[in-house]
């Protein structure tokens, strides 16, 4: 089994240089001028200079290899050095990434950033799961049945109806007309466990970017689990539980249920980049300030080095989304063969 | 043996008409398709919202473009059923006018994905000297983000498509390429799928044994065989396609602000929530109804061409 996964994880690395020479290369074809952001007022000399301190001239695959470096060994480290306080190397010599528009580190930008998203994509995540699954086992066991039907249609809806409009929707009904949330969430919003107002507001701007992305992903996975479901409801296996005289909760919950989760599980861990860049979106619908909306304002920006980054961290959640795919895969069905 | 029926001739006016007709895959796909009512009931409104859109134009001859200020965020009315927005301009003939744009960006979209990922599925499948790489190359599109790669490739190359192309057929030649350059690969892996498993069938060889070139046995005969799973699988692209485009649009990277999309007129709109919602309700409807039908045609349509999935 470890075996499994060391090879799983050795076999990300090829994927992960290709996948950031093309996100490198993508860019770099791009127009945009690092020393375009700078002062008109700055004469032609010394912009120069400054071009060539920041190495924009430098030949394609130098600036490749410096970036890969910077990226993935200098900035680990960084990230190491931060959490541990143990410092390796010389860490003042290290140079750090720095996004054109703020001027400060972009993993900096990203940790900052990144609480936030996880909040709203956590949550919503999480809620999907939990009311998807339970959604999904009934509808296959009472399949054709009204609440089958209802449920199938509303997940139909659920998943064609874009987020961007259910979100519009959602301020309309209930921050225009109701009042009930509020259409901005707050940033600077510090909660406490001993304020119990301000978990309170936390919770209401919370609600309307959680349920946004919740119906989609419930809509998702509820189809999903049904399906799952009734394909193994018709297994023998099943008839020969029925046929030993077990009780149906038993059946269904042990036999079908256990079985029918190992697809849905594979799912989950699949879904996990998805819902980053479905953040994206309701970031930019909410004003949260997450990892989509530093990608939106980078790319508004020109600032390409954020985006190169951002692009790559997304593209990295993917690799490692599957990867876990994959090894939950082969932990959970007995019958996957991994070697 | 008095429990045995004893079987009767049959008569020719006894066998149900149904049985009768002919028993083509797609006369037998069409019958079994009825049977799927919301499927049937998604066809009469994608066929009214596709009607609308191209033909609506030639009886509602307002012009979108056309500025009325003293017009501006009119609710409800006789002259603007949709109402207007901030400059006055009636909406109905902008939603008429959009949904032009992102129907023709769905359909085109889904046609570059199905070619290319019908074309790599095929030969990925055929040829097992080119499976590997293929295949490899498909892992490696899947693995790339999406929707921020779209972003940014809009972003980069929409100046220089604007210069060869005008401003708004630049845009429509990128969206559409990106959109379908980026969506072939599950199309890829399905087809590559069903290719694996037809040639091995007797009359992929007994073709080869008549001495058909490749390219005969390849487009002739396998790929009609895998023909249905592309069909269903175009449906489902073209969902995806107007939604992706309405996304672009409305992160405020599509088409440029006098040329309404669906998504671009609910980019405009958003800042109006409070005036009138209307702007947001109307485009957004009429996306969300095309794709939940499309949707359900698209299931409609796999239970009709899969034996497998009948009841």
């Amino acid at each position: 089994m470890s075996k499994f996964i060391i090879r799983r994880l050795l076999t990300a690395i090829p994927t992960l240089l290709v996948i950031s020479f093309v996100v490198f290369a993508i860019l770099e074809l791009s127009p945009a001028d690092p020393v375009g952001n700078l002062p008109l007022t700055i004469p032609p000399e010394v912009r120069a200079q400054i071009r060539e301190k920041m190495g924009a001239d430098d030949p394609f695959m130098v600036k490749y290899v410096k970036w890969v470096n910077q990226f993935m060994i200098n900035e680990p480290l960084n990230i190491l050095e931060e959490t541990t306080g143990i410092s390796i190397g010389n860490s003042e010599e290290r140079l750090r990434y720095i996004s054109w528009q703020t001027r400060s580190p972009i993993i900096d930008l990203v940790i900052q950033r990144l609480p936030q998203t996880l909040w709203v994509v956590g949550t919503s995540y999480l809620l999907a799961i939990l009311i998807a699954v339970p959604i999904g086992v009934i509808s296959a066991y009472k399949q054709y049945s009204i609440f089958d039907q209802v449920g199938t249609f509303l997940a139909m809806i659920g998943f064609s109806v874009p987020t961007f409009f259910t979100g519009l929707l959602f301020i309309i009904i209930f921050s225009v007309n109701l009042k009930w949330f509020p259409s901005v969430y707050d940033t600077t919003h510090k909660v406490s466990i001993s304020d119990i107002d301000s978990v309170i507001f936390q919770l209401r701007q919370m609600f309307m970017p959680t349920a946004v992305l919740a119906l989609f992903f419930t809509a998702q996975m509820s189809r999903f689990t049904r399906s799952s479901m009734l394909e193994n409801l018709n297994q023998d296996y099943v008839r020969t539980a029925r046929s030993k005289g077990l009780s149906e909760k038993y059946v269904v919950l042990k036999h079908v249920l256990r079985n029918s989760l190992i697809p849905v599980v594979t799912l989950i861990a699949l879904g996990i980049p998805g819902i980053f860049q479905g953040a994206i979106i309701t970031e930019q619908i909410f004003r949260v300030n997450g990892l989509g909306q530093l990608l939106i304002i980078a790319i508004q920006g020109g600032d390409l080095p954020t985006v190169q980054t951002l692009t790559f961290i997304f593209a990295v959640l993917i690799v490692f989304g599957n990867i876990a795919a994959d090894i939950a895969y082969a932990i959970l069905d007995p019958r996957v063969v991994y070697n | 043996m008095a429990t045995v029926a004893k079987s009767k001739p049959i008569k020719l006016d006894d066998v149900e008409p149904e049985m009768l007709k002919s028993n083509s895959l797609w006369s037998d796909a069409w019958r079994q398709f009825r049977k799927h009512k919301l499927a049937m009931i998604a066809v009469f409104v994608l066929f009214f919202i596709v009607a609308g859109v191209i033909i609506g134009p030639f009886f509602w001859t307002v012009d979108p473009e056309h500025i009325e200020i003293t017009e501006s965020y009119s609710g409800m009315t006789t002259i603007h059923p949709f109402g207007t927005d901030s400059l006055g301009r009636d909406t109905l003939a902008r939603v008429m006018f959009g949904g032009r744009v992102s129907l023709a960006i769905g359909i085109s979209a889904m046609l570059i994905a199905m070619f290319l990922g019908t074309l790599v599925g095929l030969l990925a499948g055929y040829y097992r000297s080119l499976d590997n790489i293929l295949m490899r190359i498909t892992d490696m599109f899947l693995s790339l983000p999406i929707l921020p790669l779209l972003l940014v490739i809009t972003l980069l190359f929409r100046d220089s498509l604007r210069k060869i192309f005008g401003p708004e057929m630049g845009i429509f030649i990128l969206t559409v390429t990106i959109i379908g350059a980026l969506g072939w690969m599950p199309t890829a892996r399905l087809v590559r799928g069903e290719v694996l498993a037809v040639k091995g069938q007797e009359f992929v060889l007994a073709a080869r044994s008549i001495g058909s070139p490749d390219y005969r046995i390849l487009f002739g005969h396998i790929l009609r065989n895998v023909f249905s799973p592309v069909i269903v699988a175009a449906t489902f692209s073209i969902a995806s396609a107007i939604i992706t485009e309405a996304a672009l649009s409305f992160l405020g990277l599509g088409f440029p602000p006098d040329f309404p999309t669906w998504g671009r007129l609910l980019f405009d709109g958003k800042d109006f929530l409070t005036i009138t919602p209307a702007l947001v309700i109307w485009p957004g409807l009429f996306i969300s109804l095309t794709v939940l039908c499309v949707n359900f045609i698209g299931d409609g349509l796999r239970d009709a061409l899969d034996p497998k999935m009948r009841k």
